[in-house]
């Protein structure tokens, strides 16, 4: 098979696309070190600007075709927001439209060749998920007091069978952030791997039309990903929001 | 940028590599701050009130329109009323007009009856005349007749009693 005897030519170094580096020189990286982590960080704040500000400096009242996509922006989230968590979660919005714009950013300007993805690493969605996690629980204790605790209580269960739900719904409780992480990460990595696999197989001339077929479906399908991974990552996040401000089922 | 720097961490996932996680999350931190102040300074409020400005327009514009409907409905309104009473007005000039001219048509019927009664009267004057003197010129006749028929038969009558005769069956007749 061509594939066997090209696993010598080929060099695969599909996770070669995740490496830190510093952006000036190769020294020794430090917590305050610029890496492409942050030129990539700082592309996101410029698109951001680029999307919700400059289209918007006109306020027009009939807007233009880049206000609208600013403002199809802004009801979308402000609509999630409002359905999920209701009334009172608005306040909340312009953190969720924080955390929906940089991770839906961060994933689609991975998507750039020779980019680098910052949401692909979970050291970056952890830390955004267990600031979810603590914020809402916070919040939930804040503004329920002890009450908050009802939300281990299934009222609606029969009672015998209610310490078991709640030692389920503690667990789940605390595995909410793993899994609204490793989701993210695992699924940026994995799609940006796929294509750097199907890419590297290019190099090959008898397998390079497949090869691009490949890449090309996989990244027709890494574009859907990557509004599919920052909408569920948005409205897990609403649905923690509303547990925490409605703890009672 | 150098790609072979990272050569030696390739064997592993680099997303493991807990020596890049301070400058990470030092990073991310940074980044959302500036976007959470770019968006609840900037963005969100100058969007809300954009939005908020354009609901408020269209409202303003669907109560004129409500307004404007309402005048529409006064206008026509106002204008049926008027059709009306034009209308009205017009049957009552129509009625009065029509009691004129039968009163003027009365009187002229009247008139005209008269003059119709007394045009007959003198016809029937006339006729009764002529019916008169037809009698007596048909009583001259047959007289007449009645001689010479009385004279051929050569019976003896004299001219009085002819005539007495005559007027008699005449009489009888009529």
């Amino acid at each position: 098979m061509a594939t066997e005897e090209s696993g010598s030519v080929f060099s695969f170094h599909p996770m070669d696309q995740f490496i830190i580096k510093p952006l000036f020189g190769d020294g020794e990286i430090y917590w305050y070190t610029p890496t492409n982590v942050t030129f990539w960080m700082a592309l996101t704040i410029i698109s951001v600007v680029l999307l919700l500000v400059v289209t918007t400096r006109k306020r027009a009242t009939i807007p233009s075709r880049s206000q609208s996509i600013a403002e199809l922006t802004y009801g979308f989230i402000y609509k999630m927001v409002e359905d999920v968590t209701g009334k009172d979660g608005l306040k909340y919005f312009p953190y969720i439209m924080t955390l929906f714009l940089f991770v839906l950013f961060a994933n689609f300007l991975g998507l750039v060749p020779m980019a680098f993805t910052t949401t692909s690493h979970i050291a970056v969605t952890a830390t955004l998920a267990f600031a979810v996690f603590l914020a809402v629980t916070l919040l939930g204790f804040v503004k329920n007091g002890p009450a908050f605790l009802s939300l281990f209580w299934v009222s609606s269960a029969p009672l015998a069978i209610r310490p078991v739900l709640a030692i389920i719904e503690i667990i789940s409780y605390f595995v909410r952030p793993v899994s609204h992480s490793i989701r993210l990460a695992g699924n940026m990595t994995a799609g940006h791997a796929v294509i750097k696999v199907f890419a590297t197989f290019a190099a090959a001339v008898a397998l390079s039309p497949l090869a691009i077929l490949g890449v090309t479906a996989m990244y027709g399908l890494e574009v859907l990903v990557c509004f599919i991974q920052a909408y569920v990552f948005t409205i897990l996040t609403c649905v923690y929001l509303k547990d925490a401000l409605h703890p009672h089922h | 940028m150098a790609t072979e720097s990272g050569a030696t961490e390739a064997a592993g996932m680099p997303q493991l590599d807990f020596s890049t996680f301070p400058n990470q999350i030092f990073w991310l931190v940074v980044t959302l701050v500036v976007i959470y102040l770019i968006l609840s300074r900037i963005a969100l409020p100058r969007i809300g009130a954009v939005l908020a400005e354009r609901q408020g327009t269209i409202t303003n514009d669907i109560a004129a329109a409500e307004e404007l409907k309402l005048k529409a409905h006064e206008a026509e309104a106002a204008y049926n009323k008027a059709l009306a009473d034009a209308r009205t007005e017009a049957q009552k000039i129509v009625a009065e007009t029509k009691a004129e001219i039968q009163a003027e048509l009365d009187v002229a019927i009247a008139k005209a009856d008269a003059e119709i009664a007394a045009k007959t009267a003198e016809s029937e004057k006339a006729i009764a005349e002529i019916r008169e003197t037809a009698m007596d010129s048909i009583k001259a006749v047959a007289i007449d007749t009645t001689k010479e028929i009385v004279s051929a038969f050569d019976a003896k009558a004299t001219a009085a009693d002819v005539k007495k005769a005559v007027e008699e069956n005449m009489k009888a007749i009529t």
